[in-house]
Order: C-alpha cells, then sequence, then structure tokens
C-alpha cells in the first residue's frame, strides 16, 4: 500500500509506527517538549508518544508557540519520524523551516487527505524521500 | 535569514507576494527549550533589528521581581538569555500576552503580523487590524524584514464569516454574567475550527475585557484568528454586511445545555473538597480587572493564594494606586511578565486543584502544570480562596 504524498517541507526520510491522531492537538501545552509525550489531559491519546513515530496529524489548534515545541523536539532528538498532515499547518511546520535553518536534521513533512490516514493506523509507515508514504 | 523563512512560510502557503507591515507583536521570546534561545542568538549574532514596532509576549521569567519562579539552572539561564536577545533585536520590553492593552493597537485595516494565540484574535476581531496567526519564530522573521506572506486575513474576501453563531437562546442573565464569555468562546472555538463565524444575539457591548476572554478561550479550544460579533466589532455592524454570502453555511443555535456542557468541559477536576490556589489573569488582568478582584476579596485574607498574572503596564498602576500592597497583604501573588501556564511558579502538587475564571487557563493548567481545574467565576473564586474550598453560585444558561 503505497501514495505519493506532496512534500511540504523536505528532510530525512522516515520510518516508524503510524500513530493517527484521532483529534485537533495544540503541540504547546499538548505535546511535552523534552519526551514527546502528549501531555494535553482532553486528548483521547494523552499519553502515547509521538518521537519516532510516523504522526498522521488531522489538525492543529491553540497556541501559536507550537513552532517551538516542534522545534524543540527536533533539537532533542524526539521529533516523530514524518509528519503525515491532511493541509499545510503556517504555525507548527515553522518549527521544521527554522530547524534546517539552524542546520539540524529534519524529519519530513507531507501532504495526504484526511480519508486515506486511517489505512495507515497501526502499521509499520515509511515516508520516501519523494513523498510516498508506504505500509 | 529572516527574509528566507518569511519566503518559505509564503511559499508554503501559496502566499503570491509579501506585503509590508506596520508592526508585529513576539510570541517567540517563551523559552521552551534551549533551541529558541539559539535561533534567537543567532539572529543577534548576524546584526538583525526590527524593521516596525515590535512588542514582546510573555517570558519565562518575572523580571519586576513579583513572584518567585521555580525554573532552575540551566534552563533560567537559557531563558535569560533568550529575552535578553530579543531586546537587542530592538524589540520593546512588554512581556505581555495583551499588549493590546498596553498601548500597541494598530489601526484598523493595517497590516500587521502577530504571535500569541489570544492577541491575535484581539488584533483582528476587535481592533479590525490585520494578521494571521504567527507561530512563533516567523513573528520575528517578519519583525526584521519588516514584511509579511499576503495570504489569509490579510485579505478582506477572507475576513467574511461563513457561519453564525446564535446565542439569542440564552438567558439575558447568563449573557449578562462575567463566565458567559470564556464558557460560550471555548464552544465557539470547538464549533467553528478555524472558520470565520459571527456571533449574533448579542444586546450590547460587552466590555473589553469581556472580548478578551471569549476570544482567548475561542483560540485554546480551536484555531480561531478572527470573530465577528454583530453590533459590537468593528467590522460586523449586522450579520448580513460580514456574511460571505446572502446565506450562512451553517448557523449553529446555542443552547442553555450546549452552554452548561461547554463550562463543565473547562473544569477537568472531579468534585474535589478543597482547592490548591486560584489563578486569574489569562490573558493579563487589565486595571479594570484588578479593581474587580480587590472588591471582592474586600480586605479579607485567602486561606489559599490567588496567582494574579499581569503586564508591567497594569503592575505600574496598581503600584501606584497602593493595590498592589493591599492585594499582597490579602494573599495574592501578582506574577508580572509571565505567568503560571507558561513556567514553573505554584509548587509542584500531586492531584493539585486549581480554580479559574479563565478559559485559556482552564484549557492549557492541566497539561502545563498537572493541576486539576475548576473552572467559576471570579466571584466564585475568590469565596473559594477565602475558604480554601469550592463554592459555586449557579447562573444557568
Amino acid at each position: 500500500m503505497s501514495a505519493a504524498a506532496e512534500i511540504l517541507v523536505p528532510g530525512k526520510a522516515g520510518e516508524g509506527e503510524a500513530l493517527v491522531l484521532t483529534a485537533p492537538i495544540s503541540f504547546w501545552g499538548g505535546v511535552d517538549p523534552r519526551t514527546g509525550r502528549i501531555a494535553d489531559v482532553r486528548h483521547p491519546q494523552h499519553g502515547d508518544v509521538i518521537a519516532g513515530k510516523v504522526l498522521f496529524l488531522p489538525g492543529t489548534i491553540g497556541s501559536s508557540s507550537a513552532s517551538a515545541v516542534l522545534m524543540e523536539l527536533v533539537h532533542n532528538g524526539r521529533s516523530p519520524a514524518a509528519l503525515v498532515l491532511h493541509e499545510p499547518d503556517a504555525i507548527l511546520l515553522l518549527g521544521l523551516i527554522v530547524a534546517r535553518e539552524m542546520g539540524w536534521e529534519t524529519p519530513m513533512a507531507v501532504r495526504l487527505e484526511r480519508s486515506a490516514f486511517e489505512t495507515y493506523r497501526g502499521s509499520t509507515v515509511t515516508v520516501a524521500a519523494d513523498g510516498a508514504v508506504t505500509i | 535569514m529572516a527574509m528566507r523563512i518569511v519566503a518559505e512560510s509564503a511559499r508554503l502557503l501559496g502566499a503570491p507576494r509579501l506585503i509590508p507591515i506596520a508592526s508585529t507583536h513576539i510570541d517567540g521570546a517563551l523559552y521552551h527549550g534551549d533551541s529558541g534561545t539559539l535561533f534567537a542568538e543567532r539572529l543577534v549574532e548576524g546584526g538583525a533589528k526590527v524593521a516596525v514596532r515590535s512588542t514582546l509576549n510573555v517570558g519565562a521569567l518575572d523580571l519586576m521581581g513579583c513572584s518567585p519562579i521555580r525554573l532552575e539552572e540551566p534552563q533560567r539561564g537559557m531563558a535569560r538569555r533568550m529575552m535578553e536577545a530579543y531586546r537587542k533585536l530592538g524589540c520593546e520590553q512588554s512581556w505581555t500576552c495583551a499588549p493590546y492593552q498596553a498601548g500597541h493597537r494598530p489601526a484598523q485595516g493595517s497590516d500587521v503580523a502577530w504571535g500569541e494565540s489570544n492577541a491575535v484574535v484581539f488584533c483582528n476581531s476587535v481592533l479590525g487590524a490585520r494578521t494571521n496567526r504567527y507561530g512563533d519564530f516567523l513573528d520575528i522573521a517578519c519583525a526584521i524584514t519588516g514584511r509579511a506572506p499576503d495570504y489569509g486575513l490579510h485579505r478582506p474576501d477572507n475576513r467574511r464569516a461563513r457561519l453564525v453563531f446564535d446565542v439569542s437562546g440564552l438567558s439575558p442573565a447568563f449573557l449578562a454574567s462575567e463566565i458567559a464569555w470564556p464558557v460560550l468562546g471555548s464552544l465557539y472555538g470547538r464549533e467553528v475550527g478555524n472558520a470565520i463565524g459571527v456571533v449574533a444575539g448579542v444586546a450590547g457591548h460587552p466590555g473589553e475585557d469581556a472580548l478578551k476572554a471569549f476570544g482567548a478561550a475561542a483560540a485554546s479550544s480551536g484555531a480561531v484568528g478572527l470573530f465577528h460579533i454583530a453590533g459590537v466589532t468593528p467590522e460586523a455592524p449586522d450579520v448580513e454586511t460580514i456574511l460571505a454570502g446572502p446565506e450562512p453555511e451553517a448557523v449553529i443555535r446555542v443552547t442553555p445545555q450546549m452552554a452548561a456542557k461547554a463550562r463543565a468541559g473547562l473544569s477537568t477536576a472531579a468534585a474535589p473538597k478543597a482547592i490548591d490556589a486560584v489563578a486569574i489573569g489569562s490573558p493579563h488582568l487589565s486595571p479594570a480587572e484588578f479593581g474587580s478582584l480587590e472588591r471582592l476579596i474586600a480586605g479579607r485574607r485567602l486561606a489559599v493564594p490567588i496567582y494574579a498574572c499581569t503586564g508591567r503596564h497594569a503592575l505600574a498602576l496598581l503600584e501606584q494606586d497602593g493595590g498592589r500592597k493591599r492585594l499582597e497583604a490579602s494573599g495574592v501573588v501578582i506574577v508580572a511578565d509571565t505567568c503560571v501556564v507558561v513556567t514553573p511558579i505554584m509548587p509542584d502538587l500531586h492531584n493539585g486543584v486549581l480554580m479559574t475564571n479563565s478559559g485559556k487557563f482552564a484549557h492549557y493548567a492541566p497539561g502545563n502544570t498537572g493541576y486539576g481545574v475548576l473552572y467559576a467565576s471570579l466571584a466564585d473564586c475568590v469565596e473559594s480562596a477565602v475558604l480554601g474550598r469550592p463554592v459555586f453560585t449557579d447562573i444557568a444558561a
């Protein structure tokens, strides 16, 4: 099973277990920048860890510091292996853009239809340099 | 580097060009870890300076020395270096999430680049200036270049409402109460997400602090960057004028049950017998809100502390009129330049319970402080702080 996704921010190709979020998340206040653990107690996946996962994001909400949290996850080696978004997120992806400017190795961010997310749940997923998202 | 960041963001967003901006409000100076400090210092090393008026959002330290911050070394030093780097870049030392109440009020229709979700929504909705929700780092990059990507809410057509959020089914007593605005804001954010809506059925202007609370709650529970209130906010003299088409795409008729559920959803602590603290001031308290706090406390001694978060603009007035001394004598802990959910101030407690009248604190306190939250009006927060146990006055929606 493979889908060709649009590359939003280039980076290192990644592989990891799929973590398909079932609700939008605010990275600031919602994800611990030191560990990558979902800290928002109201989020249905509270307690799950996004580090090393291929993270499927149905949307982001809340704080404009999401970019800072994602960059800090990159800097701490706790970022997802790749990010799959339904639409480009103006705030979150800045964390990757600025981390690249700083010369740090960043995961890729790609765009895929939200309706395709479910097919990846529970699988190990590869996001290749050309944007192919494969089980 | 700043221009590359602005240009790369423009590409990502599909913006065809960059536009000049009149000012920025910068959320990027809050310490979340070393990476942000290293970025700011890289800009300073490159000789960067802001090209337009730039105010700063909260930092991780109370530079006014009002409250003890428990942030330890080496994080404390890195947070201080970060604040210092933004000062060197030419930003104003405002250190507040309510810059619009600290003299930074861009003109209606002007393009600006603001960060901090509540400041963005206030700037767009209440002031009628035009900004997108600028994330950390893009805000300072726009400040240095004086440019922002031309997309989203900078374009008048994208500022029109597609949804109507009708509150006329709620009781006038509820709508006139202080809790109505944070509760409805929380519901609004969850219902509309990032769409533009217009609130209908509001009888009169509820006051700027109420709009501040509504926007902050909406921007916490959703990705709200702009709301309209018919007859209240500047771009919506009435519903018809601000709608994008002849008919709205959807009408959300708010029922008392929906409001009650939204209010209940702001609390996470299950019927505790005692509270450990009260926190208010997200967004930062205005002088008028300090006035309400002082009237409600009425010189009594608190059993548990009220953390009252504010900016140095309001602190200066509070010190002038002696309010700070009187409040501190009652047991209020004034927190300036920062707040209790962005940096460790309250003691680490297992199963601590925090009461608040802020929809935004209610949203973020459990994840950031570990405290369970009880949501209540300011009056109930004060009574609860005096008694050390939760007191609720029912205001039916």
